[in-house]
C-alpha cells in the first residue's frame, strides 16, 4: 500500500468534488458592457492590465510591448508609440495581471481605464468577471497591432458599439433575465464549436439572442447596421464572452482548502502561469512553449511568438482543447491532425480531470460531458500536459496574427504547484 | 479445465503480444512479423521518483 498520509486522500477528494461542484453549479449571464475604470476597483490611470502572470517591461515579448505602446497612445498617455516606449522603459506605467482584477483578456490582453468590458455575472455565486470586446481577426491589438487602423477600431468599440451593446444587454435583463450563457455554450458545442479557435456557432447564437434588444434600444439605423455587421462578421466575437464566462466560473472554485484543481491557466508571451484552488492566488510559472500549428500564407514558425493570452481560461472549464471532440473542423485548422483524431484530445484530457460536465456534452462522442477540473496530481502522475488551442501572434509588435495551433501547458508549472500544494496540505 | 490444458490451447492459436513500456519492445517484435499491441504507458510522474513518492502520499 502507498504511504498515504492520514486522511489526506479523502480530504483532497472532498475538496476537489467541491471545486467541481461549484464550477458545474455556475450560472453565467452576460449582463452589461461597462467602462473599465468605473467597474474595476483599483484600476487607475496609467495602469495597464495584461494577460498572464505578472511580468515587468524588460521581460515582455514583442507583441506585448507593441500592445502596451498602442494602448498608451489610445488612452492619451503618450503622444505616439515611441514616446509610449520611453515611458514604459522609465517606469511610467503600472503593470498587473488581468486575473488580479476579476478580468481576462485574449493574447496580449490589454485592459485600461477607458476600455469597455463585457460583464458576465455568475448568478449562482454573485461574482462578476470582465473581458474586453473582441476586435476581430488580423491586425488587432490583442496580437500586438498598434497602428491607426487598430486604434480607430478600439475607438469605435468604446464610443460606438459598447454603449449600444451595453444598453441592449441591460434591455435583455429587464425584459427576460438576460443572456444566459451556459445553455448557449451547450448549443454551440453541439454545433461544432470548441469555444477557443472555433466560435462561429456561439457567435451566431449570441447575435440571434441580442439582435432584438439591439434593435429595441437603437435610435440610429446606421449604428445598428454597423453593430450587426461587426458581430455577424466576426467568427471569434464570442471568444471574449466565453473567456469572461470561464473567469466567472473558476473564481468561486479558487481558495478551497485541500483542493488540487486548477483555477487559472494563463500566459503573457514569456511565462506560463497556473493557479490552484488550494494554494489560492499564488502563480506557478515556467517559460511558455511555442505552439505547434499551421501558419497563414507567407508566415512560418520563424515568425511566431511563443504562447500568449488569458484565453486558456476556456480550457480550465473544459472547453477549447479539452472539447476538441466537439469540433472536428477545428482539428485541421490548428494542425491537430485528421478530423477523426479530434476525440482523442478530449479523451486524453479526461485522464487529468476530476469529472465531466453533464451540461456541456459532445454529440459525436455519445454525448460525453467535456472533461472538467484539471487536477495537478493527475497531470504530474500521467505526465500529460493540458492541451490548449490557440492563435499565434507574430513575434514583432504591430503585425498581428500569423497562424493557429496547439500549445501545451509546461509541465514545470504543475510540478512546482504539486510541491507547494503538498506543503500546504501538510505532506513533506 | 486444468492449467496445463489451458496453456496448450493458448498455444494452438496465433499469439498476440501486448507490450508495455519502451516502444522498441513492440518495434522489435513487429520487425519479426509478430502481431503486437503496444500499451501507451509511462512511469508515474514521468519517472521522477521523488515526485512519484510525493504523489503516493497525496493519494494518487
Amino acid at each position: 500500500m502507498p504511504d498515504i498520509e492520514d486522511g489526506i486522500e479523502d480530504r483532497i477528494e472532498a475538496a476537489n468534488s467541491e471545486a467541481l461542484k461549484r464550477m458545474l453549479a455556475a450560472e453565467p449571464v452576460l449582463v452589461d458592457v461597462v467602462r473599465a475604470g468605473d467597474a474595476i476597483a483599483g484600476l487607475e490611470e496609467r495602469t495597464i492590465l495584461h494577460a498572464g502572470p505578472p511580468i515587468a517591461w524588460d521581460r515582455m515579448c514583442g507583441p506585448m510591448r507593441g500592445a502596451i505602446c498602442g494602448i498608451a497612445v489610445f488612452e492619451g498617455w503618450a503622444a505616439d508609440l515611441a514616446a509610449a516606449e520611453r515611458m514604459a522603459e522609465r517606469g511610467g506605467f503600472t503593470f498587473a495581471p488581468n486575473h488580479d482584477f476579476d478580468c481576462v483578456g485574449p493574447m496580449t490582453g490589454m485592459t485600461t481605464v477607458s476600455q469597455p468590458l463585457l460583464v458576465v455575472e455568475n448568478r449562482a455565486f454573485g461574482n462578476c468577471a470582465y473581458c474586453a470586446i473582441n476586435e476581430g481577426l488580423g491586425k488587432v491589438m490583442r496580437f500586438g497591432g498598434n497602428d491607426a487602423e487598430v486604434l480607430d477600431r478600439l475607438g469605435w468599440l468604446r464610443d460606438g458599439l459598447a454603449p449600444l451593446l451595453g444598453a441592449a444587454l441591460r434591455h435583455a435583463g429587464e425584459t427576460g433575465g438576460g443572456i444566459e450563457l451556459s445553455p448557449l455554450i451547450a448549443r454551440g458545442l453541439a454545433m461544432g464549436d470548441e469555444l477557443h479557435q472555433r466560435n462561429v456557432a456561439c457567435s451566431s447564437l449570441f447575435l440571434r439572442a441580442v439582435a432584438p434588444h439591439l434593435a429595441a434600444v437603437s435610435t440610429d439605423s446606421a449604428s445598428l447596421e454597423r453593430a450587426f455587421a461587426f458581430i455577424g462578421g466576426n467568427d471569434q466575437f464570442f471568444l471574449n464572452i466565453g473567456m469572461a464566462t470561464g473567469k466567472a466560473i473558476t473564481d468561486p472554485a479558487n481558495g478551497i482548502a485541500d483542493s488540487s484543481v486548477v483555477t487559472a491557466m494563463s500566459r503573457n508571451g514569456t511565462d506560463f502561469g497556473i493557479r490552484v484552488s488550494g494554494t489560492g492566488k499564488q502563480w506557478f510559472t515556467a517559460p511558455v512553449e511555442m505552439p505547434a500549428g499551421l501558419y497563414f500564407p507567407g508566415y512560418s514558425e520563424a515568425d511566431a511568438n511563443p504562447d500568449m493570452g488569458d484565453s486558456a481560461i476556456v480550457e480550465t472549464i473544459g472547453l477549447g482543447g479539452f472539447a476538441m471532440g466537439a469540433a472536428p473542423a477545428v482539428a485541421g485548422f490548428v494542425g491537430a491532425g485528421a478530423a477523426s483524431d479530434a476525440g482523442l484530445y478530449t479523451r486524453t484530457m479526461r485522464e487529468i480531470t476530476v469529472g465531466d460536465n453533464p451540461n456541456w456534452t459532445i454529440p459525436a462522442m455519445d454525448h460525453a460531458g467535456v472533461p472538467t477540473g484539471i487536477d495537478i496530481r493527475l497531470v504530474v502522475d500521467a505526465n500529460i500536459a493540458p492541451t490548449i488551442n490557440t492563435g499565434i501572434a507574430h513575434r514583432e509588435p504591430g503585425i498581428g496574427q500569423v497562424g493557429a495551433g496547439i500549445a501545451r501547458a509546461p509541465m514545470a508549472c504543475f510540478r512546482q504547484a504539486l510541491e507547494s500544494f503538498a506543503k500546504t496540505v501538510g505532506v513533506a | 479445465m486444468s492449467q496445463e490444458l489451458k496453456a496448450s490451447r493458448l498455444l494452438d492459436a496465433p499469439l498476440v503480444v501486448v507490450t508495455v513500456g519502451l516502444a522498441s519492445f513492440a518495434d522489435d517484435l513487429a520487425a519479426q512479423g509478430v502481431a503486437v499491441t503496444q500499451i501507451d504507458w509511462t512511469p508515474p510522474a514521468g519517472g521522477d521518483a521523488r515526485l512519484a513518492d510525493l504523489l503516493s502520499k497525496l493519494g494518487v
